[in-house]
């Protein structure tokens, strides 16, 4: 039988699934046996075993000085910029990529702009956001929206203008104003492709983020990372990584199950 | 008056005319087939009754009044595809045809409420009662254009435009829609203009059948011309063109006579 018409079996689906983590996870264990084995003193690849005990410490021991637990402080403090961030992202990209994908005057005067504007590689602006916005949570929101939105207004004014003609013409024989088009037509119609093109988006959001939190901040996920860098705690590093793609997992996995609950006809498309 | 009439119309797109002196006049009430070869300007002419562009020159009036530039109510339109809002349910989709014309492009409250039970009757006549609450995409091709067509109608405009409406249908689902529009006809005695390329369709639903065809015709550069009516046959009296109703006789009367039987080589 030739190779692109075989399929696993209900359990073999599974075991093929959990094969590259199995496969990762061994090497990584391997290796930090053999490091360990030659210095037991070694802190580069901690053992699984560290790296759970660190974990648990990290998520239940209170800081000394503050009493709070800074992982949960660290993790609340980046959730709020990323969301922020990407909250102002999607609006801007939502109302800009809707009047350019469906006003044609909106889209000679804006389009060219925007072209532009996403050719800026955002993290070289960040020290100007730092001088002018300060180095608080300003200037990091900022970052991430500056740096998703030209992203995020090209493909929903891409996705707008993909909307049949017929469509567009037949809204106006029923009376549509251009205001009513939008709302009515294709509002309902892009926002399944925001949630997507944000899924997109959150990769480099995180990016942003981790990177402004590693110049200037006082917590947040990144900021830690790159602090215990300097005592090469690796065993915390790695807690954070870990909970870091965890985190852009769920968000990931949340937003494709919103866009299937409250979307359900663009499934049917797709 | 006629209530719609074509004078000295002409399109071109760049400097490829399209469509060359055409002239027509409807009166209300009148079933209007348009057929034509492929890319003889038939949907350009659909277009520009629509209001969907503007002529180069030449002038559409519509009971009197020139037509001001962009589609509205008063004209309704079914494509063959893309026809139905695919992120609404079927009612919805009925329930649009009179709450897009609203400022906000939805209704509110009680006429909301009315609208929906209007939109139920609707759906009740055109047997589509039982999948209200499905979205387009789960319904045949035969029910999306009769959710299409009762759209359309839902918004009364007085005038019909339908571009090749059954042309993606099975032959059983075609014959299921010709005799729903006619009913609907009947009903409303609207006027429509339909596009087609089904000859023996153009003749069963029209009052009159117009083709487009060009007048002249370059060999070294085809496209150097645009099209315009060629024939305006009258359909009425079970599509049999009047003109031709001798010629039927004669025909008939040649069947004692074959010309070619089967089994035989015609040129034999």
């Amino acid at each position: 039988m030739r190779l692109i018409n075989r399929r696993a079996g209900p359990v073999s689906r599974v075991a093929l699934a959990a094969l590259p983590f199995v496969l990762v996870g061994l090497a990584y264990a391997s290796a930090s046996a053999a490091r360990l084995a030659e210095n037991p003193q070694d802190r580069v690849l901690p053992s699984p075993a560290t790296l759970l005990d660190t974990a648990v410490r990290l998520m239940t021991d209170e800081d000394r000085r503050s009493g709070e637990i800074l992982f949960w402080g660290d993790t609340l403090s980046s959730l709020t910029l990323l969301f922020s961030g990407v909250g102002i992202a999607a609006v801007i990209g939502l109302c800009v990529g809707l009047a350019i994908g469906l006003v044609p005057l909106v889209r000679t005067s804006l389009q060219g702009f925007v072209a532009v504007l996403s050719m800026i590689p955002p993290l070289a602006l960040l020290p100007i956001l730092f001088i002018s916005l300060g180095v608080g949570d300003a200037a990091k929101v900022a970052l991430i929206a500056i740096g998703i939105t030209p992203f995020l207004i090209r493909d929903l004014a891409a996705r707008t203008m993909e909307l049949p003609q017929e469509q567009l013409v037949k809204a106006q024989t029923l009376g549509a104003s251009t205001l009513s088009i939008a709302l009515s037509v294709a509002l309902p119609q892009i926002m399944p492709r925001l949630l997507s093109a944000l899924r997109l988006s959150l990769g480099p959001a995180w990016l942003f983020l981790i990177a402004a939190e590693a110049v200037a901040s006082d917590s947040g996920l990144g900021y830690r990372i790159f602090l215990v860098r300097r005592f090469l705690a690796m065993d915390v590093i790695l807690t954070y990584v870990a909970w870091i793609t965890f985190l852009a997992f769920a968000i990931d996995w949340l937003l494709a199950q919103a866009s299937r609950r409250l979307y359900p006809w663009a499934e049917v498309r797709a | 008056m006629s209530f719609v009439t074509v004078e000295n119309l002409f399109q071109s797109y760049g400097r490829r005319p399209i469509l060359e002196r055409v002239n027509l006049t409807a009166e209300e009430g009148e079933f209007v087939s348009i057929v034509g070869a492929s890319g003889c300007g038939k949907s350009t002419f659909l277009r520009l009754l629509l209001d969907q562009e503007r002529p180069t020159r030449g002038e559409i009036t519509v009971d009197g009044q020139p037509l001001r530039g962009e589609p509205d109510r008063s004209r309704g339109i079914v494509f063959q595809r893309y026809s139905v809002f695919p992120h609404l349910t079927v009612r919805d989709n009925i329930v649009a045809a009179e709450g897009l014309s609203r400022p906000l492009g939805r209704l509110f409250g009680t006429v909301k409420r009315a609208a929906r039970a209007r939109a139920e009757a609707a759906l009740e006549r055109i047997g589509l009662a039982h999948v209200a609450d499905q979205y387009p995409a789960a319904l045949s091709g035969g029910m999306q254009q009769r959710l299409a067509i009762a759209q359309a109608l839902a918004a009364k405009p007085r005038i019909l435009l339908l571009d090749e409406p059954f042309g993606a249908l099975d032959p059983g689902t075609r014959e299921q829609m010709h005799a729903f529009l006619q009913d609907l006809r009947a009903e409303t005695r609207m006027t429509v203009f339909m596009v087609t390329h089904d000859l023996p369709e153009a003749f069963k639903l029209g009052d009159r059948v117009i083709v487009f065809d060009k007048t002249r015709w370059d060999p070294h550069d085809p496209a150097a011309y645009g099209a315009t009516i060629t024939y305006d046959f009258d359909a009425r009296n079970g599509g049999f063109p009047y003109q031709l109703q001798e010629d039927q006789d004669d025909l008939e009367r040649d069947e004692d006579h074959p010309v070619a039987s089967p089994g035989r080589p015609a040129d034999a």
